[in-house]
Order: structure tokens, then sequence, then C-alpha cells
């Protein structure tokens, strides 16, 4: 368990029972138009955890903030505000997408990326851990790592993040490796298919990778303001952190578990035409 | 001698020469542009020491200069790739300016396409496989993804084996050099075939067992 977590109640005494009763206000049938219908993801905070977003990019527009994880000089991860902008290109394109499906959430930076090969692991896992202490509902991550030692304590994290409500959607991998954080039952994994729809969202019968999103051939924003056309599950991702931050604009109340479950019961391949 | 570097001299005896594995590489990019139709295809390795990206192996556009070149691990498209360890496949890339003057920086030309893959071993990111500039005519499948996942993975290995020769040939030219004859006896035996390999190991066995009872 991460640490300065409160103590979850490990039991239910009857007197208990009335004090956690939920409206059920499901419809018979969840469909998209109960899900999302209506909504522009205004209010919810998206935190894009990538190479930086160049703010002010026509398909992006303005975002709330930007940090950089870096190594100090002790070897320990340093957050700091960046000014940087985005130094590839990519975290502007997943910001893009998400700007596109939910045009009102609040956009967040996290770069994690831009100090080297070899810090790569423990930057990672710091702005992870960061964006998760921030309680931003939905984190965005279009990137893996390879690196066994790391995999427990993005596991932790992962399981961090689940319990307090923040949504994890991760890039899951196409190559025979194993890879973390996609492979984890707390975090939303995303895979791609070749179709033209940015709300065309199947779910995958046969997990790890839990969800299909438009991946192939996407228009995507670039540095300078331009765009390319992209592939790849990295651009898949952001499609359903997008889809996510709909929901909850318009149901806040739901939990990761309960967010997946609509995500299933709305898939195309599900409940939707 | 440690028993390690015993068994990187013998490894290094017979795993084969240095020319054999970037031949191996080489046959790897040539496959791979030939089977995208592609203008040019390059694996750089990973320099975990420096932080770079090294071109190992290019064929078509830029393999007469850019073999050996560097740059820093963590820019760039393929530094992206090798971080995130995410395949990234992308199209119109001359149409942004700035964008086309980085790529060119690190494939010696503006490409218009450009795929690049990961090359990961276990759980060790070895380097990148790009392939620039498939024919425009098609769009980008799943299943050139895949197709591409697979050539990643035969680089991979061969990365691999190159690195290990070159740790082996390395232990060589430690400071006294002395499992240099090692090296040279497993290397001869190696090429040995029939009755003169079985009169190569009679012999070996009889040194042994000299040098155990001295």
């Amino acid at each position: 368990m991460e640490a300065h977590e409160e103590l979850p109640a490990w039991s239910l005494p009857a007197d208990a029972v009335d004090g956690i009763a939920i409206s059920a206000d499901w419809p018979e049938r969840v469909d998209r138009d109960w899900a999302w219908g209506g909504s522009t993801g205004a209010g919810v905070r998206v935190c894009i955890l990538d190479s930086g977003i160049e703010a002010g990019h026509p398909l992006v527009g303005e975002i709330e903030s930007a940090v950089a994880v870096s190594l100090g000089e002790d070897g320990e991860p340093v957050v700091a505000d960046d000014d940087e902008g985005d130094l590839c290109g990519h975290g502007t394109a997943c910001a893009g997408i998400v700007r596109s499906i939910a045009p009102d959430c609040g956009l967040f930076s996290v770069r994690v990326l831009g100090g080297g090969y070899t810090g790569s692991g423990p930057v990672l896992l710091a702005g992870l851990r960061w964006a998760v202490e921030q309680g931003f509902d939905v984190v965005n991550m279009s990137l893996s790592t390879t690196k066994q030692q790391f995999a427990s304590t993005l596991h932790d994290i992962a399981d961090s993040a689940y319990f307090k409500r923040t949504v994890l959607v991760a890039s899951a991998h196409n190559m025979p490796v194993e890879s973390f954080p996609w492979r984890f039952a707390s975090v939303i994994s995303v895979g791609s298919h070749e179709g033209k729809g940015s709300l065309e969202l199947y779910y995958n019968p046969t997990p790890p990778v839990e969800f299909f999103a438009r991946g192939v051939d996407v228009e995507v924003a670039w540095l300078g303001g331009g765009s390319i056309r992209a592939s790849g599950n990295s651009f898949a991702t952001p499609h359903v952190a997008g889809i996510c931050a709909l929901v909850l604009a318009k149901h806040p109340e739901l939990t990761p578990f309960q967010l997946k479950h609509v995500l299933h019961l709305t898939a195309s391949n599900v409940g939707a035409p | 001698m440690s028993d390690e570097s015993l068994r990187e001299a013998v490894a290094a005896g017979v795993m084969g020469s240095e020319e054999a594995h970037k031949t191996l590489l080489q046959s790897i990019v040539d496959v791979a542009r030939a089977i995208f139709h592609a203008r040019a295809s390059s694996i750089f390795l990973l320099d975990e020491a420096q932080d770079e990206l090294v071109f190992e192996a290019v064929s078509g556009e830029g393999s007469d200069r850019l073999v050996g070149t560097r740059f820093p691990a963590d820019t760039g498209i393929a530094g992206w790739v090798l971080v995130t360890r995410q395949p990234l496949v992308l199209e119109d890339v001359a149409s942004d300016q700035r964008f086309a003057r980085e790529v060119a920086e690190e494939t010696g030309y503006v490409p218009n396409g450009l795929m690049a893959v990961p090359l990961l071993h276990e759980e060790r990111a070895l380097g990148v496989l790009e392939v620039l500039d498939r024919p425009n005519r098609s769009q980008f499948t799943l299943a050139e993804s895949d197709l591409l996942g697979l050539f990643a993975n035969q680089a991979a290995i061969a990365l691999d084996l190159l690195q290990s020769g070159r740790r082996a040939r390395a232990a060589l030219t430690g400071a006294s050099g002395e499992e240099a004859v090692v090296a040279r006896i497993a290397s001869a035996l190696a090429g040995l075939e029939g009755e003169e390999r079985a009169a190569g190991l009679r012999l070996l066995a009889a040194l042994e067992e000299v040098l155990r009872r001295g």
C-alpha cells in the first residue's frame, strides 16, 4: 500500500448498512445516451503523463498546468513547474485526442520524458505517483516499462489510484514481451482497431487487453501548431481517456470499477449500435 | 582466471565474429526494407553508458554514411520509442518543417513517413528498428504492425548476440590476455569435424588431466 492512506473500513456492522446506501439510478439498460449524452467533459481533470503538451495548440487549447519530473543531484526524482512545452510531439497528440472527445475537460501535463533513457524508470514511477496524489480523475499513459524491478511499485500505485477514484488508462503492448502497467487489472488497457470512429470502442472478451479504440491513421496534433497522421496504441489510449472524461463529467460518483463496467456495457460490440 | 571470464573467453571463441553479427543485422534491415517496399530501414543500438543511440545497420538511403553516428537516447522519434517501449507509425512528417528537420537529423534525409519499433529482449530495451517511406498508396494496417513486431523480435535477438559477442571479446582484451589462448583453442575446436574433432577432444582431455595433476 502507498504511504499516508487512510485505513479503510474492514467490515460492515449491522447499524452501518444504512450509511452506505447508494441510490440505484442506473437505467434498466445502460446506453451511450445515459452514459455520456450531452456531456462535454466539463469539470473532469485529465492528466497526460507523457512528453509534455504544447499549450495553445489549435487542437489542444489552453491547459491547466504543466510539471516535469526529473532526477535531482541526489538521484531522487523532483517535480517542478515545466515551461518547455512538448519535447517530442507525442504528448500534444494525446492531449489533442482527449480534447477532441471531451472539449471542456481540464488538461494537465506531467512530463516524464526528456531526462535520458537511464533514469526513465524512476521518473515514470515518480510522475505517476505524483499524478495519483493530485487526485486527477483520469490519467492517460501511452507508455509502459519492461523492467521487472518497477512492476511491484507500479502495481501498488495502480491499486492506490483505483481505490482513490483516479482512472489509469494505459496503452497495451502488441509485442511478445511483458510490460507494465497495462497488464494490471486495476487499469483500463487499450489496443488499436482499424476503424475510423473516435467513439468506436470494443470490449475484448479475452484480456489482458480490455478495450480496442481507434489507433490507425489518426490525424493528431503535433509540434508547432501542426498535425500529422499517426498509428499506434499510443493514440488509441487517449480516445478511451476522453470517453472516460465524458462519462465522469455526467456521473462523477462512478468508481473506476463502475466506469469500466459502463465502458463495457456501451462498447460497440456489446450494447451500442 | 575467474570462471566467468573463462566462460566469456570460450564464448568469444565459438560465437562468431563481429563481422558475422553485423552481417546478420544488415540482412534484417535489408529484408525489412524489401518486405515493406520502403526507401530505407535502420537499426539503432542503445549505448547505455553514454545514454546514446548508435546507427548499427542501415539499408537504402543513408547506408553509405550513417553507420556509427550517434545522438542522445531520449530525443527524436527513436528516443521516444525506446523510452516508452511503444511502437509508432507517422505519416506526412514532411508537412511540418520543424519536425521534418528533427527527423532528418536521425534519418539522413526528410522522409514522408516512418515506422519505429522498440527492440526488446527479455526486460531490456536494446535499441530501435525504423522503416522509412513505405509506399503512399497504402494505408497502414494492423497486419503490418504485427509484421513489424515480428521483425523487431528478430532484430532484438540479433542485437543481443552482437552485444554478448562484444562483451566476450572485451573480456579477452583484459589485463592479462590469458583468456585469448582458451578462446583460440575453443574456436579451433569448433571448426573441426569427425575424426579430427575426436582427436582434438582426446588431446584436450589429456591436457586437462595433466593440468589438474600439476
